[in-house]
């Protein structure tokens, strides 16, 4: 789960981070009262929305005066921001985060992450600060510095020392890199982080650290032990379709193909929209309805599919394990006449009760067309999408 | 011959007082597993459907002497469960529970580290030898004894990849699941070097995902170790990037691990990729005869 970037750095500066001092406004006037109770300008003016590089896109201004503030925050509101990682639709500005100016110095990146290769939480830092870090990670391997953490011992001080003199540091600077590195690590174990990026983490002109930008991600599955985490959800960021398919525990991510999917298992899943491309279609979601789908999930799973007015064809390959295929069947059956599916339908049953769901899809009456095995089946929804369009 | 389990292993339900845990302890004893009890604190002392409940796992390895555990317990508790049974002695935990928080399993992973003791999952279907020992969630008549050995990240998919082989009368010596979490017990890795070295299996099916290089390590000792032909399938080729497609280790980051580049790198190491999910048992079958 990501959070904005005010609310990161609220949760840092709980633990003791230094983060500028700032505060959250919901509409442009308030943006002026705020940037007059931070003190002199300049004050950095930056719109939260859960995607990088919004300064690319305008959605990060440095205004002199508290009246400027005012006005760029009044410009931000208005805005749909496009950065490279929105996507050419943007996302609309709700908030916008007014902040105290500093002098910068200098620039560095520091992260945080589980490292799969070891199994253990990694400090990564570069003194190529303010950068796209998957730049510098391809063009100049040797400037990222990388420290993996004991999870009995924690970064230890040492540690944490050996990356502040290898980012460059003097030793007074070292100094205030050590217990902030390990104050992060501590944010990043105690909130159950999956990803924590600084970047940058400035040296200021006063020679002081601060965390002047902050991404953090929350591994989901560990939500449940924080649920004020969980509350800073920003479903304004996500998508619609998918947060309805979350509340029936169905995995549901929109795609921009015509042939919608219906699937049980995460693997099964992609599998299915690799074949569909594979015999020349398209895929329109991925659509996991998990192990234990009842006959409302399905149902609910067709309506999902069927709300994305791009679907002109719908694929249900379902290989039953804990799932009964006369169950999905009955599903499959619901859905088609609640929603009255006007397209072309495709279903691929195999595994638990496999007979007896075959049945019922072909007494059912309605137009849904069996198939055998996973190529049969996405060949069948291929050529009849085709066949409709030509029409 | 199998890998990890057999006719021999004897195994212990956690959380089997749960419905979950209970229905699959059925069904497991049902395909003929040795299925010797369970464990659910307070419970210790009573019965259910005919297994004996353990306060602790300690004292079900006592009475029972299993060697075996699969968990069911929910993901609050699931890295505790997984600790108690490497505590007990148990060779082989078996972690089926989806949703396991992925610093408690870097904290297992430490705990781990110097037992005698192997983890496959979380968030995996389990492991079965067909007609000798099934643990887990799978459907056992899909399988059928023989020389295949099968790994995968993801539950359906292995099974198509099962039943493809056993449609054409190829049975499976082992198949396992190893789950489709970023921090996990067991590698693709790690069985392929079991396959290599059981006698019975005479050659592998191997399905991976986008996310990590766990693929590109299995292939990299497929081509300087092994003696036996794998094939393979990497799902998630029209994955967009940036995207978890349902396994928390399925993901595109950064450019890396996308479909494209795992499959060349396979084949590259000399395994035969299938190009589509249905063309996986056909994939072995170019390069190996039953």
């Amino acid at each position: 789960m990501n959070v904005h970037e005010y609310q990161a750095k609220a949760i840092l500066r709980n633990f003791g981070v230094p983060v500028p001092e700032g505060h959250v406004v919901y509409n442009s006037n308030s943006a002026r009262d705020w940037a007059k109770r931070l003190g002199e300008g300049p004050y950095a003016v930056k719109a939260q929305i859960h995607a990088g590089g919004r300064g690319k896109g305008g959605g990060v201004k440095i205004a002199k005066t508290a009246d400027e503030a005012k006005q760029f925050t009044r410009d931000m509101f208005g805005m749909t921001l496009v950065t490279p990682q929105t996507g050419p639709e943007g996302k609309f500005v709700k908030r916008v985060l007014i902040e105290k100016g500093c002098n910068i110095a200098d620039e560095f990146y520091v992260s945080f992450l589980v490292d799969r290769a070891t199994d253990m939480v990694t400090l990564m830092a570069s003194a190529e600060g303010g950068m796209d870090i998957e730049e510098v990670a391809a063009k100049t391997p040797e400037k990222l510095f990388f420290e993996a953490i004991d999870p009995v011992v924690g970064l230890t001080a040492f540690q944490a020392r050996k990356v502040a003199f290898k980012l460059g540091f003097e030793i007074a600077q070292v100094k205030q890199a050590v217990p902030l590195l390990r104050d992060l690590y501590q944010t990043f174990v105690e909130t159950d982080c999956s990803l924590l990026e600084i970047n940058p983490l400035v040296l200021t002109g006063e020679g002081n650290l601060l965390c002047l930008d902050a991404k953090i991600n929350f591994d989901e599955n560990a939500l449940f032990r924080h649920l004020r985490i969980r509350d800073l959800r920003d479903y304004d960021e996500e998508d619609p379709m998918e947060i309805e398919a979350s509340q029936y525990d169905l995995s549901y991510i929109a795609l921009d193909g015509n042939i919608g999917c219906m699937v049980n298992g995460a693997g099964l899943a992609m599998a299915t929209m690799d074949i569909i491309k594979h015999y020349g279609g398209d895929p329109a979601n991925f659509l996991d309805v998990g192990g234990g789908a009842t006959i409302e999930r399905v149902t609910e799973a067709f309506k999902i599919i069927l709300s994305d007015e791009k679907v002109e064809g719908i694929l249900v390959n379902i290989f039953g394990g804990i799932m009964k295929c006369d169950v999905i069947a009955t599903g499959v059956i619901e859905g088609a006449k609640q929603f009255g599916v006007k397209v072309p339908l495709v279903v691929r049953l195999e595994g638990t009760n496999v007979d007896l769901g075959k049945k019922l899809l072909a007494e059912s009456g309605l137009n849904i067309v069996s198939a055998d095995g996973m190529a049969d089946a996405a060949e069948k929804i291929v050529k009849a999408v085709k066949e409709e369009r030509q029409q | 011959m199998s890998v990890l389990i057999n006719k021999h292993t004897k195994v212990i339900t956690q959380g089997i007082t749960g419905a979950t845990g209970l229905f699959h302890a059925q069904g497991a004893r049902d395909y003929g597993t040795q299925m010797v009890g369970g464990v659910t604190p307070g419970k210790g002392g009573t019965k259910i459907d005919g297994f004996p409940v353990f306060n602790t796992v300690e004292d079900a390895v006592k009475e029972t002497g299993a060697n075996a555990s699969v968990v069911y317990v929910p993901p609050v508790g699931s890295a505790d469960a997984i600790m108690e049974a490497v505590d007990a002695g148990i060779e082989l935990v078996i972690c089926i529970t989806e949703g396991v928080p992925v610093l408690d399993m870097v904290k297992v992973k430490r705990y781990m580290e110097g037992k005698n003791c192997r983890l496959v999952g979380p968030n995996c279907p389990g492991v079965i030898t067909p007609g000798e020992c099934k643990i887990g969630i799978m459907p056992g008549y899909i399988h059928k004894p023989g020389p295949v050995g099968v790994v995968s990240r993801s539950g359906t998919l292995t099974y198509e990849a099962v039943w493809q082989l056993t449609t054409r009368g190829i049975g499976q010596t082992t198949c396992v699941g190893i789950g489709g979490d970023p921090v996990n017990g067991t590698s693709h890795l790690d069985v392929l070097k079991m396959f290599e070295d059981d006698p019975a299996t005479e050659a592998i099916i191997m399905i991976g995902e986008i996310g990590g290089d766990a693929e590109e390590q299995a292939a990299a000792f497929v081509r300087d170790h092994m003696t036996k032909p794998v094939a393979a399938f990497i799902a998630g080729a029209t994955a967009p990037a940036g995207k978890r497609m349902g396994h928390a280790g399925a993901i595109i980051s950064g450019g890396k691990g996308d479909a494209a580049s795992k499959k060349a790198f396979l084949a590259e190491c000399g395994v035969s990729v299938a190009d589509s999910p249905a063309e996986m048992a056909d994939a072995l079958l170019k390069i190996w005869q039953p």
